[in-house]
């Protein structure tokens, strides 16, 4: 029998039977496509995460006074309070050549007001290396400006949030606005560019470290952020960091440094596991539908025994059955699979239209196995009715009428 | 053409052994026109079966051609089913899917025969059984005696030496009946070897020989004298 012969008489004795083949195709198809779905959607969150770590800043460290470790033995009862990161421990990381720059941050709450309005809001205080090292962009104005860290200037930039809050659409450069007790000058107004690691720069007004930390009385920091030369730097940077505090610190390493790109490699295995184990998921319900097609099959074997009776009457042997039911349950897992993709497809689609920022994207993996899933499921589940139909005595098959 | 020699089959029933068919001989000459009779039960169809090699004996030997066949593994004996034998059912067993043309078609396309070559030997097929018209209908829009004529025209379109036909008017009506039975006697003229399997006694008449049988056994044959 022709190959072509095989395929249109298993296409006639699919469409024979519409509403079995329908539903199984269905079942197929929606196995397919929710494997690549979920791929597509997990894959989309380790992406979305992955950005948002780089919207971070690029090749960036990250200081923060204690150490995070934790150490067996009896609790520190007696004052062991890490010492304090002060803007000195900052500029004096500068040393380091595998440092390109250092931003300290000093972080503190304060209302923001302009005549009777007035927003409690996030105050951080910094240096005009803050800017490079978060890659903030400006709407107006312009950044803290480069000089003496020490120089308590009264001028801030504010968020745009915050601004749109106080000014509405007239331009605030060069007006004052009062943070706390103090009257600071209008720089700059920062883009909309969302949030980062929780914190909605919208709302934040940027004000020199030196001037915050007379603002709130206080000389220790809230973070160091440092960036490193490349990327291939950030090691040594690292090391270079732990040292100098130390050498500070009186011989006490008192303070932990996470680096961006370990945090990103943690998410990303997270992201990916979770990838598979969502598509694993899926991938059952593709075997599900394996079991449904065999289920249908045997019924399909038991319902056309004359016809297979009658084949074997008119020549055709027990292998040559055997192979027409495996053709027909591999072209139902095709044609099932490939609706499948239509759906998945589908699915993105309107997936991608109610979250537009959600990068969605199909690994390229996914829809390779889902089909080949779908069609070794198929042939697999196939394999029985198949066998069953090839075995069966004619005398019997014919006999029913 | 045919040579059965102490035939015996056994079927198994619980604990008991039933005979379908006890030392039968039988030998039949091309182009003979037969049909075996007896009540139900009597082994006829098993007979039939066997002669077709849809079922194998348990005992004895039977001869296809001079050749032994009862041996034969299940693709060899596909392929004499093929070649040789036509198969004529009482119920018609055509495919309820398909068209008058593709039921009469599948023979050919089991034989892997390329399509051009089957569309015209269909429809000569189909042609010379008066069919024509309905070659694009479905088994469902025909009547009783068109599809018996379908399914004669699918047994014989690969022109087979030998037609067995079990009870090939038993779901008909008279005249559909006799314009089958017709069919049936012109392809034997033209040749075929025809074993009819009937209980009809008048359908049983008009073949040349008559064999009867009874409880698994020959009981009569009117041709066994001049036996070759």
């Amino acid at each position: 029998m022709k190959a072509e012969d095989v395929v249109r008489f298993c296409a006639r004795s699919l469409s024979g039977y519409p509403l079995r083949t329908g539903l199984m195709l269905l079942a197929m198809a929606i196995g397919v496509a929710a494997v690549v779905l979920l791929t597509s959607l997990g894959e989309g969150a380790r992406r979305y995460v992955a950005g948002k770590f780089t919207a971070l800043g690029t090749h960036l460290l990250i200081v923060l006074p204690g150490r995070s470790e934790t150490v067996g033995g009896p609790p520190p009862l007696l004052g062991q309070t890490p010492r304090d990161l002060t803007v000195d421990d900052a500029q004096a990381l500068t040393r380091s050549s595998a440092v390109r720059r250092v931003a300290p941050l000093m972080l503190g709450a304060a209302p923001v007001s302009l005549d009777s309005r007035s927003r409690e809001a996030v105050i951080m205080g910094t240096t005009a290396d803050m800017y490079a090292v978060r890659n903030l962009e400006m709407a107006q104005g312009r950044f803290l400006p480069p000089g003496e860290v020490g120089r308590a200037e009264a001028v801030c930039v504010l968020g745009l949030k915050l601004k749109n809050e106080l000014y509405g659409n007239t331009s605030p450069l060069g007006s004052f606005v009062r943070i706390g007790p103090r009257r600071f000058r209008v720089i700059g107004v920062l883009t909309k560019k969302g949030e980062s690691l929780g914190t909605d720069l919208g709302e934040v007004a940027f004000i020199p470290v030196a001037s915050a930390a007379a603002l709130f009385n206080r000389a220790s920091l809230f973070r160091i952020l440092v960036q490193a030369q490349s990327r291939e730097a950030i090691q040594r940077a690292k090391q270079a960091v732990l040292e100098i505090i130390r050498e500070r610190h009186e011989g006490e390493e008192d303070v932990t440094v996470i680096t961006q790109d370990a945090l990103l490699a943690t998410f990303d295995r997270i992201f990916k596991a979770l990838t598979l184990a969502v598509g694993g998921i899926a991938a059952i319900s593709l075997a599900v539908a394996g079991i449904l097609i065999m289920n249908v099959m045997l019924i399909a074997v038991s319902q056309r025994t004359a016809e297979i009776g009658l084949l074997k009457a008119i020549g055709a042997p027990g292998k040559q059955i055997q192979r027409l039911f495996l053709a027909e349950a591999a072209m139902l897992s095709l044609v099932g699979a490939a609706a499948g993709l239509l759906l998945a497809l589908a699915g993105h689609w309107v997936l991608g239209r109610i979250f537009p920022e959600f990068p969605l994207s199909v690994p390229v993996w996914s829809p390779v196995t889902a089909v080949s899933v779908a069609l070794a499921t198929g042939l697999i589940f196939g394999v029985l009715p198949a066998r069953r139909a090839s075995r069966m005595d004619p005398v019997v098959a014919l006999s029913r009428r | 053409m045919i040579r059965l020699e102490n035939i015996e089959r056994i079927f198994e029933v619980g604990d008991e052994r039933v005979y379908a068919l006890r030392q039968v001989d039988l030998a039949v000459r091309p182009g003979e026109y037969l049909s075996i009779m007896g009540p139900s039960g009597s082994g006829k169809s098993t007979m039939l079966n066997i002669l077709g090699l849809l079922d194998r004996p348990d005992q004895g030997v039977y001869r296809l051609d001079g050749r032994d066949a009862t041996h034969l593994s299940d693709r060899q004996q596909a392929e004499l089913r093929r070649h040789k034998i036509g198969f004529i059912f009482q119920f018609f067993h055509l495919i309820p899917r398909l068209t008058a043309a593709e039921n009469v078609e599948l023979p050919l396309t089991l034989a892997g025969v390329e399509p051009s070559e089957r569309k015209e030997r269909v429809a000569a097929a189909l042609a010379r059984l008066g069919l024509a018209e309905r070659s694009k209908h479905r088994p469902d829009q025909l009547s009783g005696g068109q599809r018996q004529r379908v399914a004669i025209a699918r047994a014989t379109i690969l022109r087979p030496a030998l037609v067995l036909a079990d009870e090939p008017t038993g779901n008909l009506d008279r005249t559909s009946g006799s314009e089958v039975i017709q069919t049936i006697e012109t392809l034997n003229a033209e040749g075929m070897t025809v074993v009819m399997v009937t209980h009809d006694p008048e359908l049983g008449r008009r073949t040349r020989r008559q064999v009867r049988m009874s409880d698994g056994r020959i009981v009569s044959d009117s041709g066994a004298a001049h036996e070759s």
